[in-house]
């Protein structure tokens, strides 16, 4: 179990982090999620011990952290370059680790083959790092994360810099990898997607302060802010600033939307709505919904992304199949009422759409 | 005490900081120690305050000294920085041709001091040396123990010999770490050889320009080996910079407290040029093709 | 209404076609066999205006294919001709190409309106136009506030978006090249940056080839699609071709995430045999003679998961939630095979059934789609 006690820090050339209370349960993945400059590297280098906390206290297993050096704590990292000793073969930048904490050989031996054989890198153990491609590089970096059985492994978006296809392969394997070997592992991403995918439990970071946590699902069915439901949508969330009137949302330039059943029952007064793309359907001009222009469309093959400008206001809608819609095209937005996300003025939740 | 750092590292300092306080501080004291006392021998010593360097700074001879030295200084800066950015940007990029070029450059460097000045006090003889000998044969009036130009262009000759290489190898270090992809964008954007050397090459190059810069001017500024063994400080004393002034001052003539104050002006003087050196070039809006010559 | 005008200053330039004529490539000097080739004997005509990609993984040409195109490399084999003028030996300054790279290229100490201003600078244009063009360029990319600036002082994103402005900001220009550009840009503004750019390409209609490994960039961007695995096209299409269509099983596999179901089957007649269940797939296929690999290809899209009788039984071994849509990892007699389940659909039991979609299930042979017929 680590433990972050009101963990603050400083700094000037890298993002702040402000006031973090966080526990980790080993055995599970944990991803800290944000944009860039949101913390998230200046967190893990605090949990590794790079750096010492401006203010605060680090306990891993009851035990004190705060001022342990690097080198006396069990810690293993993955960055987001490729970081292998050139000059050595595969099998021994796996062993590296054991190696300076004098594991016997046979047992070294035992443990690299391991770990190779769960990243499917085994025969490429006596060759050079320089001789694999960078999926296979990354590999032999998580093998030796692996190998070292660190009580605490922190994978800084380990899988930034590889091809979108081997990204979701490796994006798969990692929750099986290292599933059961009872480490705290620690996930940083910027994509909600991979939060999605392998996550157990999610922390967003937003400008240094954590904005929620909780399991991916729950935080994207029921974000508790503004901030939340946009770090965990993509494509980005549509949102508006409305006023509410009995069963009618009214927006700037006589815009107007039904309100669903779960918001009818609220006080009238100023909201912000938030909307996902793949909810906001397109019909037919002058039907009952906001008439707006197609800005661009992206089709992805299955899928047809529609940017319409309503009033200088940017609407995004993500459609199933492909449809062919010019720019300048007039064409209706029908939001669905019941899968709206209601926020106050503030940013917090107020209600979320039923059912999810 | 809690501490994320190993102070365990200051150990490993400790050895070369006391290296240096025995090398260098205790001695620079001593010399300023020097510098506010006078003696007539017999270790007795009075205290005379900044007398010392009143009379060195109202001397003409510091005066004739110190020009002399920054005309040197600035001669060689301007021939040697320039020529060495324009061999590096020469040199070839890959190939085999790159570390024959590298070798030749290092060549001059790897020549001790006086050796690089007896080499020339013999190449620039006009009896029998080749230099001095083919110019006097096609009728150039040349004698470096005679003419005081001559002089001149004979010791700034050898140290732009001796040292342009070292610009060359740092500005060839700071050119080949370019990456390639801005060469490529140059190109695209259409830009001229002098738009790529003045908006990519100079920018990229600016940090080890400075070292360059810093290196020579400290190195030439405290010249002494090579006029020393070549010309010996003269003709007259024409090429008598601060440097031999300081010798013949301080062996020479046992002047210990006006040496020891004139080498405490030398110090500051060094470190105030090289201060300010550091401080254009390092400037946010530094502009290198007005900064540098 | 910037747009308008802006394109209303672009409308008198001409416009060009770019064709590569049996171009091949090898990094080597002397190269003696196919395999020396970075770069397989292609054929590729671009029309004027279009907005093209080249989408592959890491290593199999597609950067060496650009740079063909811009002149900073020269193919060993056959030419570029730009609206039939050969060109091939000409450098990338007098080819009127603009290319933007994976990472920001800035001049460190230049503004940022200098160095939008600096690929006209260097052509000559008269100072008033330049400004204008600037001005405007800037704008619509919202750095008008960082003008003044010092380029090397703004963050990555806004530094990649003044190595587009350098590359948009030339009218004259035959083609706009991207090297994965949006590589260093966090994920929410790519979904801005990239609509701005089919944006710019709607009002400029310059021809636009975007290279990238990332599908979505690349289906949402082009209108045409060229694929390239190992140095060689494996297909040219639309995004909804490459998709509903795929000619090759690479191609399936590469495209859609995830990819393609691709399952090693049997074929008997009207019927297709899969680890020894028969599917109806009411179709008729013609297999080339002497194919040796039949596949069976069906998109985890066409996948349907059901408790119907006949369906293929699999046992379900994950489900991974993507939130907009969940993702079944399904086993079959050791196939392994991935359904989506749309959104709202309940979790499937440990073991169902699985339907294909008939009108999307393809044959391959040896890798390349058979025909179907009705």
């Amino acid at each position: 179990m680590l433990e972050l006690k009101s963990i603050t820090k400083h700094e000037r050339e890298q993002a702040q982090v402000k006031d973090i209370t966080l526990s980790l349960a080993p055995g599970k993945l944990h991803i800290l999620l944000g944009p860039t400059l949101s913390g998230k590297t200046t967190l893990m280098r605090l949990m590794a011990g790079l750096d010492r906390p401006t203010s605060g206290e680090i306990v891993m297993n009851g035990q004190a952290m705060t001022g342990v050096p690097v080198r006396k704590r069990n810690v293993a990292m993955v960055y987001q370059q490729f970081v292998n000793y050139p000059s050595l073969s595969v099998f021994e930048n796996i062993a590296s680790p054991l190696r300076v904490r004098r594991v016997a050989n046979r047992e070294i031996k035992q443990k690299v083959e391991g770990a190779a054989d769960v990243l499917g890198i085994k025969e490429f153990l006596h060759r050079r790092p320089s001789e694999l491609s960078g999926g296979q590089q990354q590999r032999v970096a998580l093998a030796r994360a692996l190998a070292k059985e660190a009580s605490l492994v922190l994978l800084d978006e380990p899988l930034a810099n590889l091809d979108y296809k081997l990204r979701e392969e490796l994006r798969t394997e990692l929750p099986r990898i290292f599933k059961g070997n009872g480490a705290v592992i620690v996930y940083a991403t910027s994509e909600s997607a991979e939060a999605m995918l392998i996550g157990d439990s999610v922390t967003c970071l937003h400008e240094g302060r954590i904005a929620s946590t909780g399991s991916a699902r729950s935080l994207y069915d029921h974000p508790n802010s503004l901030v939340t439901a946009q770090i965990m949508s993509d494509p980005p969330l549509n949102t508006v600033r409305i006023k509410k009137k009995g069963a009618i949302l009214e927006f700037d330039g006589d815009g107007r939307l039904h309100a669903g059943s779960h918001i009818e029952t609220l006080a009238d007064g100023p909201y912000e709505i938030g909307l996902r793309p793949h909810h906001l359907s397109i019909g037919a001009p002058a039907s009952c919904g906001i008439d707006a222009v197609v800005a661009t469309t992206e089709v992805t093959g299955s899928e047809t992304i529609v940017h319409a400008e309503f009033m200088g206001m940017r609407w995004v809608s993500l459609l199933h199949g492909v449809h062919a819609l010019n720019t300048g095209d007039r064409i209706s937005l029908n939001p669905a009422p019941d899968k709206l996300f209601v926020f106050d003025e503030t940013g917090a939740l107020v209600v979320a759409p039923p059912g999810c | 005490m809690q501490k994320t750092h190993d102070h365990k590292a200051l150990w490993l300092v400790a050895p070369a900081l006391l290296l240096v306080a025995f090398t260098a501080v205790i001695p620079l004291m001593t010399v300023v120690n020097y510098s506010v006392q006078d003696t007539f021998g017999n270790n007795q010593f009075f205290w005379v305050g900044a007398e010392w360097y009143r009379e060195i700074l109202q001397s003409d001879r510091f005066h004739a000294a110190f020009l002399r030295q920054i005309a040197f200084s600035a001669t060689v800066l301007a021939i040697e920085i320039p020529l060495g950015l324009a061999i590096a940007l020469s040199m070839p990029k890959k190939g085999i041709s790159v570390s024959v070029c590298l070798v030749l450059m290092a060549l001059p460097l790897l020549i001790p001091w006086n050796v690089v000045g007896t080499i020339w006090q013999i190449f620039a003889r006009v009896d029998i040396g080749l230099l001095g000998y083919t110019l006097n044969g096609l009728g150039v009036d040349y004698n470096y123990t005679q003419n005081v130009g001559a002089a001149w262009a004979t010791l700034i000759i050898m140290d732009v010999w001796h040292w342009t290489s070292l610009v060359v190898l740092l500005c060839y270090a700071g050119l080949v770490a370019i990456p390639p992809v801005y060469y490529q964008a140059a190109r695209i954007d259409g830009a001229s050889r002098w738009a790529v050397f003045r908006y990519i090459e100079l920018p990229k190059m600016s940090r080890v320009l400075l070292i360059a810069v810093l290196l020579r001017f400290m190195d030439s500024f405290m010249i002494y080996t090579e006029p020393f063994v070549v010309t010996g400080g003269g003709p007259g004393n024409a090429t008598t910079f601060l440097s031999v002034d300081l010798v013949k001052m301080a062996i020479g003539q046992f002047d210990l407290g006006p040496a020891a104050a004139l080498s405490v002006i030398y110090f500051l003087i060094v470190i105030l040029v090289s201060w300010a050196f550091y401080t254009i070039m390092t400037r946010e809006d530094f502009e290198p093709s007005g900064g540098v010559r | 209404m910037k747009l308008a005008l802006l394109s209303s200053l672009l409308r008198a330039v001409e416009m060009a076609q770019i064709d590569l004529n049996n171009i091949a490539h090898s990094y080597l000097a002397a190269p003696s066999s196919e395999d020396d080739f970075a770069l397989k004997k292609l054929n590729v005509s671009w029309q004027d205006g279009g907005a093209y990609a080249l989408l592959g993984p890491s290593g199999c040409g597609k950067t060496t294919l650009l740079n063909i195109i811009s002149g900073l490399l020269q193919p060993t084999q056959g030419a570029v001709l730009f609206d039939g003028a050969d060109i091939t030996t000409s450098p990338p300054e007098v080819r009127n190409i603009a290319q933007i790279f994976q990472f920001p290229v800035i001049y460190d100490t230049m503004t940022v309106y200098h160095n939008l201003a600096f690929p006209l600078q260097n052509r000559k244009v008269p100072k008033h136009e330049i400004d204008a063009r600037v001005r405007r360029l800037a704008d619509m990319l919202e750095l008008s506030k960082y003008l003044p600036r010092k380029a090397r002082d703004l963050s990555a994103d806004e530094k990649q978006k003044i190595s587009l402005g350098r590359g948009l900001v030339r009218e004259d220009v035959t083609a706009i090249l991207f090297d994965e550009p949006l590589t260093v840009i966090d994920p929410q503004l790519k979904w801005s940056l990239r609509s701005q750019l089919k944006r710019l390409h709607a009002e400029f209609n310059h021809t636009m080839i975007y290279v990238t490994h990332d599908q979505t960039e690349a289906l949402t961007f082009a209108d045409q699609i060229i694929v390239m695995s190992e140095g060689e096209v494996v297909q040219t299409a639309s995004p909804q071709e490459l998709f509903e269509r795929p000619a090759h099983t690479f191609v399936g596999q590469f495209i859609g995430s995830p990819g393609m179901n691709v399952l090693p089957c049997a074929l008997d007649g009207h019927h297709i045999s899969l680890a020894g269940h028969t599917i109806n797939v009411g179709c008729n296929v013609t297999l080339p003679s002497g194919a040796e690999c039949i596949e069976l290809g069906v998109r985890p899209e066409f996948v349907k998961v059901t408790d119907n009788n006949d369906a293929l039984p699999v046992t379900v071994e994950a489900i991974e939630d993507a939130g907009r849509y969940r993702i079944a990892r399904l086993r079959f007699r050791g196939l392994q095979l991935a359904a989506i389940l749309p959104d709202g659909a309940p979790p499937p039991s440990e073991t169902a059934g699985v339907l294909f979609d008939a009108d999307n299930v393809h044959i391959y042979a040896d890798g390349h789609l058979v025909g179907k017929r009705a």
